[in-house]
């Protein structure tokens, strides 16, 4: 044997394996294309700029499924049954007078959203086009977009909450990836 | 190894098995022994609410003066006495050390509120205690924090603090209730000698109602394994271990704002000003008359009973049965009074 017929007989499985691995590379990396991007925590808040006169604490909480009940005690066994995989939690204020906590959850598909929102008592909210469906009180506001359940809850009351709870919700919508 | 008031574990066990023998006896012994759950000699259970339409005015806030007149009445009328003070030196003795456990997960919308503690306090004091034997706590400081509450380890004033502070944590005494291990706040096990339950009065979307027993899943390490079953035998079960059983004295229940469905979390369009407050040396009994609240404040919104509604309150009989024995469910043994 020659030594350019045993490097032919070298390099030929060398190069085989090689294109696998590419083809195996590729096509790992349009699944991973197609998948629902995990949007980041900080990415799912705005800020000022983005919802006017709100103001954002610079703390952002996230509890992923199994540490759920650290946030909402016995409230996380029906979003664990609907399949919630993340839940994350930020203080605003809107002025000087209004504390508010918006919570996004994060499901597995828009179904789990679905089920949240839908059992719970609607109690004659107003229900603003805002994401799949929303659902608007004097001092709160949910909706569900895609597979995000966005909860925010003020903690006054005036005339002038409810709507600004729909531009913090509009802003926050905004920011749900599709 | 000794904890900050020189206690051993020794010395842990020992209070618990001095306790366990003092059950036998009373289910629930206040510091002068004057007023239990019902005995042959007191059939009743006696529940007080104390209300006020006018307590929020037009605020978000109650107005701490009309709290202050409520807690006084509610706790004058339950123990009978002329003057505010005296009915603490029946719950607590100097020289104790007091834990008030409040409930902040909710938030500020929906926990214990802070002036209502602060009055509480402040009768404690007047009854002998030192401040630095008042033991504000719940189980985390963020909690404590985001519902108002000035976190504080001074010693020498009245201490808010969480389980998870550092030098805190959970006993390391592994307890069984109902088949499951847990362990309890050092706070309660350790640093307190007794406890003033202060809960706030809410609706439980597992349990049904959530206001003195339901308040214990603060205490212990793993409430999330006390869920199953809407919370049923585990709330019963949980407040049957002794250091819990042991220790409380007293509820005084927040009820100023309240909720009818969506808990125990804030979501405003469920709550309502009910403007009181409740206390009761029998936590099955002010149970009892919370789920009865409840019910009747669904029933006015046009909601289905809460065991229409999937989520009975099942573990307030349990708590009551021969089993558990912790206080009364049955109306015709609770006196309720109110003022």
């Amino acid at each position: 044997m020659t030594h350019s017929t045993r490097d032919r007989n070298l390099l030929l499985p060398a190069l085989t394996w090689l294109a696998l691995a590419v083809t195996l590379g590729v096509i790992l990396l349009f699944c991973f294309a197609c998948q629902r991007p995990a949007a980041s925590a900080t990415s799912l808040f705005p800020d000022s700029a983005e919802a006017p006169a709100w103001s954002k604490a610079p703390e952002i909480r996230t509890f992923p499924a199994d540490k759920l009940s650290d946030y909402i005690d016995g409230d996380a066994e029906k979003y664990l049954k609907a399949g919630v995989r993340s839940t994350s939690t930020a203080d605003y204020k809107f002025g000087d007078r209004v504390q508010a906590t918006a919570d996004v959850y994060t499901f597995s598909s828009s179904d789990g959203a679905k089920v949240i929102l839908e059992s719970e008592p609607a109690m004659n909210a107003q229900t603003p086009a805002l994401g799949d469906a929303a659902r608007l009180f004097a001092q709160s506001l949910t909706f569900r977009k895609g597979p995000y359940l966005v909860r925010i809850v003020a903690y006054q009351d005036s005339p002038e909450v409810a709507p600004a709870l729909l531009s913090l919700g509009q802003a926050i919508a905004k920011k749900l990836p599709r | 190894m000794k904890n900050g008031k020189g206690k051993t574990r020794r010395d842990f066990l020992k209070d618990c098995a001095i306790g366990a023998l003092a059950m036998g006896a009373s289910r629930y012994a206040l510091a002068d022994n004057k007023v239990n759950p019902p005995t042959p000699a007191s059939p009743k259970s006696k529940v007080v609410i104390a209300r006020d339409p006018s307590l929020y005015a037009n605020s978000s806030s109650p107005d701490s003066a009309r709290v202050e007149k409520l807690l006084d009445q509610a706790m004058q009328n339950f123990f009978q006495s002329p003057d505010p003070i005296s009915p603490w030196k029946k719950i607590v003795r100097p020289g104790e050390v007091v834990g008030l456990k409040v409930n902040t997960i909710a938030g500020p919308g929906l926990s214990t509120h802070p002036v209502l503690i602060a009055i509480i306090c402040e009768r404690l004091q007047q009854a002998g205690v030192k401040a630095g034997n008042i033991v504000v706590w719940d189980r985390t400081e963020g909690e404590l924090d985001r519902a108002n509450f000035r976190l504080s380890s001074d010693p020498d004033r009245v201490r808010y603090m969480g389980t998870d502070a550092k030098q805190v944590g959970y006993d390391e005494t592994v307890f069984t209730a109902g088949g499951i291990k847990t362990r309890l706040s050092s706070l309660l096990t350790r640093t307190c000698d007794c406890m003033i339950n202060v809960p706030i009065l809410k609706n439980h979307e597992m349990a049904g109602v959530t206001l003195a027993l339901k308040n214990m899943y603060g205490v212990n390490d793993n409430p999330s394994k006390f869920h199953a079953d809407n919370c049923c035998p585990g709330v019963a079960d949980l407040n049957l271990l002794q250091p819990i059983r042991g220790k409380f004295r007293f509820v005084v229940g927040d009820a100023m704002t309240a909720c009818f469905a969506g808990g125990p979390m804030y979501k405003p369009q469920y709550a309502w000003k009910y403007n009181g407050v409740m206390v009761a040396s029998d936590p099955v009994a002010i149970d009892y008359t919370a789920w009865q609240i409840i019910e009747k404040k669904r029933a006015e919104r046009g909601l289905n009973t809460l065991a229409q509604a999937g989520t009975p309150a099942n573990y307030i009989a349990v708590a009551a049965d021969a089993q558990h024995r912790l206080g009364t469910n049955d109306p015709a043994r609770i006196e309720l009074v109110e003022v």
